[in-house]
């Protein structure tokens, strides 16, 4: 159920944090596609080489949708660098997925 | 004149008249209110104000269905977290982690921080969906609560979203044949804050919890109940030590059992005056008259013969502590310390400041639902009317009156009536409710003091009209008539 697509990225920039990143999908479904294509979009454009994406079917595992308080999907979460953020939706506006993950000041 | 016929009752009863499949809530009198409990496999919404007892009508709907009915339970929470629940429901002597160690509870508690969620794009609220059917599958549960999902909308603000998904889910849960319990607070003319209503359309129960004159009354109303007769009053409810219970308001149909065997009074002359065999059996009898006629002495008396007849004696004393009374009857002959002894008698005292009507009566009719009594005496019930208005008095004793008939318990109400008011205007509140009707009086006449006793009604029996003089003994009520003793006229 991993995805990862961290092994192409290394070795990680000295001082760079790692962003280990967690997306909740549902299923297949149009959203989780989206979402997954425009994370990896984003992290290659603003993280690259340094981030991993593990994504995890709630369908499948779906014991796992509580430990991270899982309750709208797509979800990601960050858990690396803390503190854990969670970003919701299909994350198509990416100004919002960067001020989620800290990579952009709040405007 | 006995005209009223043996009709049989029809109280609910498990599986009789219930239009649509019922689950069963345990809880009193709310199972009667709905003629059998809520609408099984589908959504009830609760709603009221915050501490209105939502939050543990669900609970117990939900451990209720665990602990008796084999229905395995889902709690989803919203708001509390599941230590604190567990908490909650221990104070009334439940252990919900044993219920959880037994598969037959599954919590789960759904946080949302608005402060830690940001939201870009399209979302659903599908994880919501996994962890519940999760956790129903990991119990086979088969009712679920949803306590107080309308915290959702504070933590997401989306609320298209959030509004076509409860939607969902609602219809989810019908899909899944879960008997629901949804909390809602209650709303600014709304039943909830965020409509909830509009989205279940089965049964939707409002919970309220008012504070008149320092005291607090807490009242459930059965808003809506698709396909099922239900009462729409309001109807008191209670929270104590054991949970939950609601008063359904009687049978008002008037279909008590009209019972022919007879009870003595415990002092012969009087049952003489009452058709020669005492009251009936079921009756309701009051006795009134001004301070110090002898009305306790009267209750006693009676109760003393019921124990002695080996039934079963219930006293509520909203004047005297049982000890007095004791002390005080004993000084007159009747020693009712044996029989409370022996477990024939109970009394149950209370100031009648301390509570609302409402919670009196559902005391009462929790107290005469424990002890099963076949006696209940009231004294002075004329008491209670100082904690609500006559109207709020007589619907209160109605209730409780037509609850003793429908028990068949024989009842007695002692009334004190105030000096020099007359007595068919202070108690006409509640003598139509009567079957018998006892009135004692005194004189004082040329330095003596003359105590009087005449039945002014008793329903289906040929009974004295006689003024009778008695005087209050070592040796209890004597009634003998002494030459010219019996006069006519009024007391």
């Amino acid at each position: 159920m991993e995805v990862s697509n961290a092994a192409s990225a290394s070795p990680f920039p000295e001082a760079a944090e790692i962003y280990r990143l967690r997306l909740y999908v549902a299923g297949t479904t149009p959203k989780s596609v989206q979402a997954l294509r425009n994370l990896k979009h984003i992290c290659e454009a603003h993280l690259q080489g340094r981030y991993e994406i593990e994504m995890i079917d709630l369908l499948v595992n779906p014991q796992l949708a509580a430990g991270d308080q899982i309750l709208a999907v797509p979800t990601l979460v960050r858990r690396l660098p803390e503190p854990i953020k969670k970003i919701i939706g299909d994350l198509s506006n990416t100004d919002r997925v960067l001020v989620g993950l800290d990579l952009r000041v709040r405007e | 004149m006995n005209t009223e016929k043996l009709v049989p009752v029809a109280p609910w009863r498990p599986g009789l008249g219930s239009d649509l499949p019922k689950a069963a809530t345990g809880i009193r009198g709310l199972d009667e209110i709905t003629r059998g409990g809520l609408p099984r496999g589908r959504p009830t919404l609760v709603c009221g104000g915050p501490g209105s007892g939502k939050t543990l009508l669900a609970l117990t709907v939900l451990i209720n269905g665990a602990l008796s009915f084999d229905e395995p339970g889902v709690l989803m929470t919203f708001e509390e977290n599941a230590d604190e629940i567990a908490g909650d429901v221990a104070s009334l002597g439940i252990d919900m982690q044993n219920l959880v160690d037994a598969k037959k509870l599954a919590i789960d508690y759904v946080r949302v921080e608005r402060s830690e969620i940001e939201e870009t794009g399209e979302y659903d609220l599908e994880g919501l969906f996994v962890r519940l059917d999760y956790a129903i599958r990991s119990v086979g549960a088969k009712r679920v609560v949803l306590d107080t999902i309308e915290s959702l909308f504070s933590g997401l603000s989306n609320t298209a979203i959030l509004r076509s998904e409860l939607r969902r889910l609602f219809r989810w849960l019908k899909d899944q044949g879960v008997t629901a319990v949804i909390t809602g607070e209650r709303g600014e003319g709304m039943l909830t804050r965020q409509g909830l209503e509009e989205y279940v359309s089965d049964a939707v129960i409002l919970l309220d919890h008012r504070v008149h004159d320092q005291v607090s009354t807490r009242r459930l109303r059965v808003v809506k109940y698709r396909g099922t007769y239900h009462g729409t009053n309001e109807y008191p409810f209670l929270i104590n030590q054991s949970g939950i219970s609601v008063l359904p308001v009687s049978s008002m149909a008037l279909q008590h059992r009209a019972p022919l065997d007879r009870v003595s009074s415990g002092i012969a002359p009087l049952d003489e005056m009452l058709g020669g065999k005492g009251y009936y059996r079921g009756s309701t009898v009051l006795v009134s008259g001004t301070a110090g006629t002898g009305k306790t002495s009267l209750a006693a008396h009676f109760m003393d013969a019921a124990c002695r007849r080996g039934e079963r004696c219930l006293c509520f004393l909203f004047e005297e502590s049982p000890a007095q009374l004791l002390r005080n009857m004993r000084s007159i002959g009747i020693d009712l310390e044996p029989w409370v002894d022996a477990g024939l008698l109970q009394f149950h005292a209370d100031r009648p400041s301390r509570y609302g009507l409402e919670i009196h009566l559902v005391t009462m009719h929790q107290v005469v639902a424990d002890f099963t009594p076949d006696v209940t005496v009231i004294d002075p019930v004329t008491n209670l009317m100082t904690v609500g208005t006559y109207a709020d008095v007589q619907a209160m004793l109605t209730r409780m009156i037509d609850h003793l008939k429908t028990e068949n318990i024989t009842a007695m109400l002692t009334s004190l009536i105030p000096g020099h008011t007359t007595i068919e205007r202070t108690e006409t509140t509640i003598s139509s409710l009567m079957d018998t009707w006892l009135v004692l009086g005194n004189e004082d006449v040329s330095g003596r003091h003359h105590r009087g006793l005449y039945v002014l009604k008793s329903r289906g029996m040929a009974h004295s009209n006689e003024l009778r003089e008695f005087a209050i003994t070592d040796q209890g009520l004597d009634m003998r008539a002494q030459e010219g003793e019996v006069r006519d006229g009024s007391l």
